[in-house]
């Protein structure tokens, strides 16, 4: 619904009869409709512009040859197996995290919304430290961990799936959250039980299937965040897809930044995708009200 | 000894106690429903029947069997909720498969018993649409079949019309009435709704502070109700004050014959509960003689309710009591607003109550 403009509010000359001031209201307000598509078009191309270009800059830097146009820097990606191991740790780590996310936040935030409601508040500040706390002080604070990490799971850069999850969880458990919230998960939950589901049924049955949505938002966020991260593996000591970009940024620009932009895209379609199915969550929600 | 029995059950939520040492039988094949205002315990009794509440104290006995620490997915009880529970992700034959499922009753015997259920409940050619695809009347009778489908021992319903429009609550009473009568499965009913209850059950229970004031037929909770509270709270009501005087009550001078006035010391202030349609009124004509022991009033108002008419009727002078009479429409011509009446309350002796 489009808010009333001010003209719309504003009481009519006293003088003017009710009839012209309502003719002069329906003449007003197309004109102010057609200013606002004007600007949101506007507003989108600047934000367009803004975006696209250092990504065609990147593109056209990553294709620049001696003689003219050249997919060579791309072509190394595949090519490169220090590139093709940090890509698969990275998709692996990806997985892994979002994995681990699932694991953990769903059964305590099933938990939290259907026994300890009174804790939902410290839960959320508990999982929104992450996101307050500098990357610096996260890896003071990790790193004596990581030493027993190390011992116990070997030096593998999947063993940086542990920080990960935490590092995740600011934006998993919101959106793990909003999800259970837009359902009415006490009597779903009562309902299975009263049916004789265990707890485990419960979750796998009737909980995850209704938030669905909610779970490929949480790990589609996850994977974006993983995918982007550079400031631990690096100060941990690992090796994952960023770190390996910096390093060959050192040694062959044009592979580094064919392999950043790639790794933008990516992003940026996990992102629509997410948009996609949260639009038709929204919409499906709509068609159960009705 | 019942086939569920509920034990001196107390429960406090936080200091607020909601139920007072409830005792309540229900014999095999019964429909009792828990009646009473919000906040009366009823909801929490039905919860700790079905295992999602824990008493603080007491016991829940189903069959001879102590239930009362069996958890909820183990005690066989189907449950019908007051919101709409069908899992959103299941059609309505998903739905009424879970259950057997759960029991891991194999794909062909599921399949017969969801059909026999969904025949049941007249919705087969709804079998495979979502619960956003069915109104919230099917939506409930699903849910009575998803209930149903465990072949439960006990069925549980926590006022599951009370989210439907007024036609489809009464057509559905009928239905689950007509259902639980064609199974013989014993059914613990909870609602605020005093028509519901009375129209369903077998008996009553009416239930206050935590506490069942009485249980017994709906006729005899309606005609005779065993304390101020149930009176008040079951059907329309007038609480008339008066004084005990030995076998019968005086109100205005008059002297009434009441039932219970001998248990009340003469001269003790008293209540009197009397029906709207028990009472009769009659025309006073230009101040002609009134047949000995009827009171005399004055209409004061009168609302038209279809077949009958109810009217205020004020006693005795200015500041008398009100009195509520119903009287059938066809009748109400007789009277009209500030016209005289002797009021008969004879034909069926009001119940004395303490004040």
């Amino acid at each position: 619904m489009t808010a009333p403009t001010p003209d719309a509010l504003a009481p009519s000359a006293p003088s003017a009869p009710p009839v012209a001031s309502g003719v002069a209201g329906r003449a007003r307000a197309p004109r102010g409709s057609r200013r606002r598509t004007v600007w949101r078009w506007l507003l989108l191309l600047a934000f367009a512009v803004f975006f696209l270009v250092p990504l065609l800059a990147m593109l056209e830097f990553s294709t620049r040859g001696a003689g003219g146009r050249t997919f060579d820097a791309w072509r190394a990606i595949v090519k490169d197996p220090d590139l093709v191991s940090a890509i698969t740790i990275s998709l692996e780590l990806a997985v892994l995290t979002a994995v681990g996310m699932l694991l953990l936040l769903v059964p305590v935030a099933t938990w939290v919304h259907l026994r300890l409601p009174r804790v939902r508040r410290l839960i959320e500040f508990i999982c929104l430290l992450p996101l307050t706390i500098p990357a610096i002080v996260l890896v003071v604070g990790v790193a004596p961990i990581y030493a027993w990490v190390t011992y116990f799971f070997g030096e593998s850069s999947l063993t940086l799936t542990f920080v990960y999850v935490i590092l995740v969880l600011p934006y998993a458990y919101r959106a793990i959250d909003n999800g259970l919230g837009a359902i009415d998960l006490r009597t779903l939950a009562e309902a299975a039980r009263s049916l004789g589901a265990g707890w485990a049924s419960v979750l796998a049955r009737v909980v995850v299937p209704n938030i669905r949505g909610a779970l490929v938002s949480a790990s589609f966020l996850s994977v974006a965040l993983v995918l982007g991260e550079f400031t631990l593996a690096s100060l941990l000591n690992f090796n994952n897809l960023q770190v390996t970009i910096n390093l060959l940024g050192k040694r062959d620009s044009a592979v580094s930044v064919a392999v950043s932009l790639a790794s933008l895209v990516f992003a940026f379609v996990l992102l629509l995708a997410l948009s996609y199915v949260g639009r038709r969550r929204a919409s499906s929600g709509v068609t159960e009200e009705g | 000894m019942g086939y569920l029995e509920l034990r001196d059950l107390e429960k406090s939520f936080g200091g607020v106690l909601a139920l007072d040492g409830l005792n309540l039988d229900l014999a095999a094949g019964e429909l009792v429903s828990l009646l009473g205002p919000s906040g009366c315990g009823k909801t929490t009794a039905l919860r700790i029947v079905a295992g999602f509440e824990t008493p603080d104290r007491g016991r829940v006995v189903v069959d001879g069997k102590d239930m009362t620490r069996v958890p909820a997915n183990r005690r066989d009880m189907g449950m019908v909720f007051q919101a709409y529970s069908l899992f959103p992700n299941m059609t309505a034959l998903g739905n009424i498969q879970f259950g057997l499922r759960m029991r891991e009753v194999g794909a062909t015997d599921r399949r017969r018993r969801a059909d026999e259920l969904l025949e049941l409940v007249g919705l087969s050619p709804h079998a495979a649409k979502y619960p956003h695809q069915l109104s919230g009347g099917q939506q409930q009778r699903v849910a009575l079949a998803r209930a149903l489908a465990i072949r439960p021992k006990i069925l549980l319903l926590d006022e599951p019309l009370s989210a439907l429009d007024a036609k489809v609550r009464v057509s559905l009473r009928d239905e689950i009435r007509r259902i639980q009568g064609e199974l013989g499965i014993t059914t613990l009913f909870v609602t605020h709704d005093q028509e519901e209850a009375l129209a369903l059950s077998d008996r009553v229970g009416v239930m206050s502070e935590g506490r069942i004031e009485q249980l017994d037929t709906p006729a005899r909770v309606y005609r005779e109700p065993a304390t101020p509270f149930v009176a008040q709270f079951v059907g329309v009501t007038n609480a008339l004050h008066g004084l005990a005087d030995g076998d019968g009550v005086l109100i205005d001078g008059h002297r009434l014959p009441a039932r219970g006035a001998a248990g009340h010391p003469r001269g003790s202030a008293i209540r009197l509960i009397v029906r709207p349609e028990e009472i009769g009124l009659s025309p006073v004509e230009n101040g002609g003689p009134v047949s000995p022991g009827a009171l005399t009033g004055t209409i004061v108002t009168q609302s038209f309710l279809g077949a009958f008419m109810r009217l205020t009727v004020r006693l005795g002078g200015d500041d008398g009591q009100l009195l509520r009479v119903d009287v059938p429409s066809l009748e109400a011509e007789r009277h009209s607003p500030g016209s005289k009446v002797a009021v008969d309350l004879a034909a069926r002796p009001p119940i004395v109550v303490a004040a």
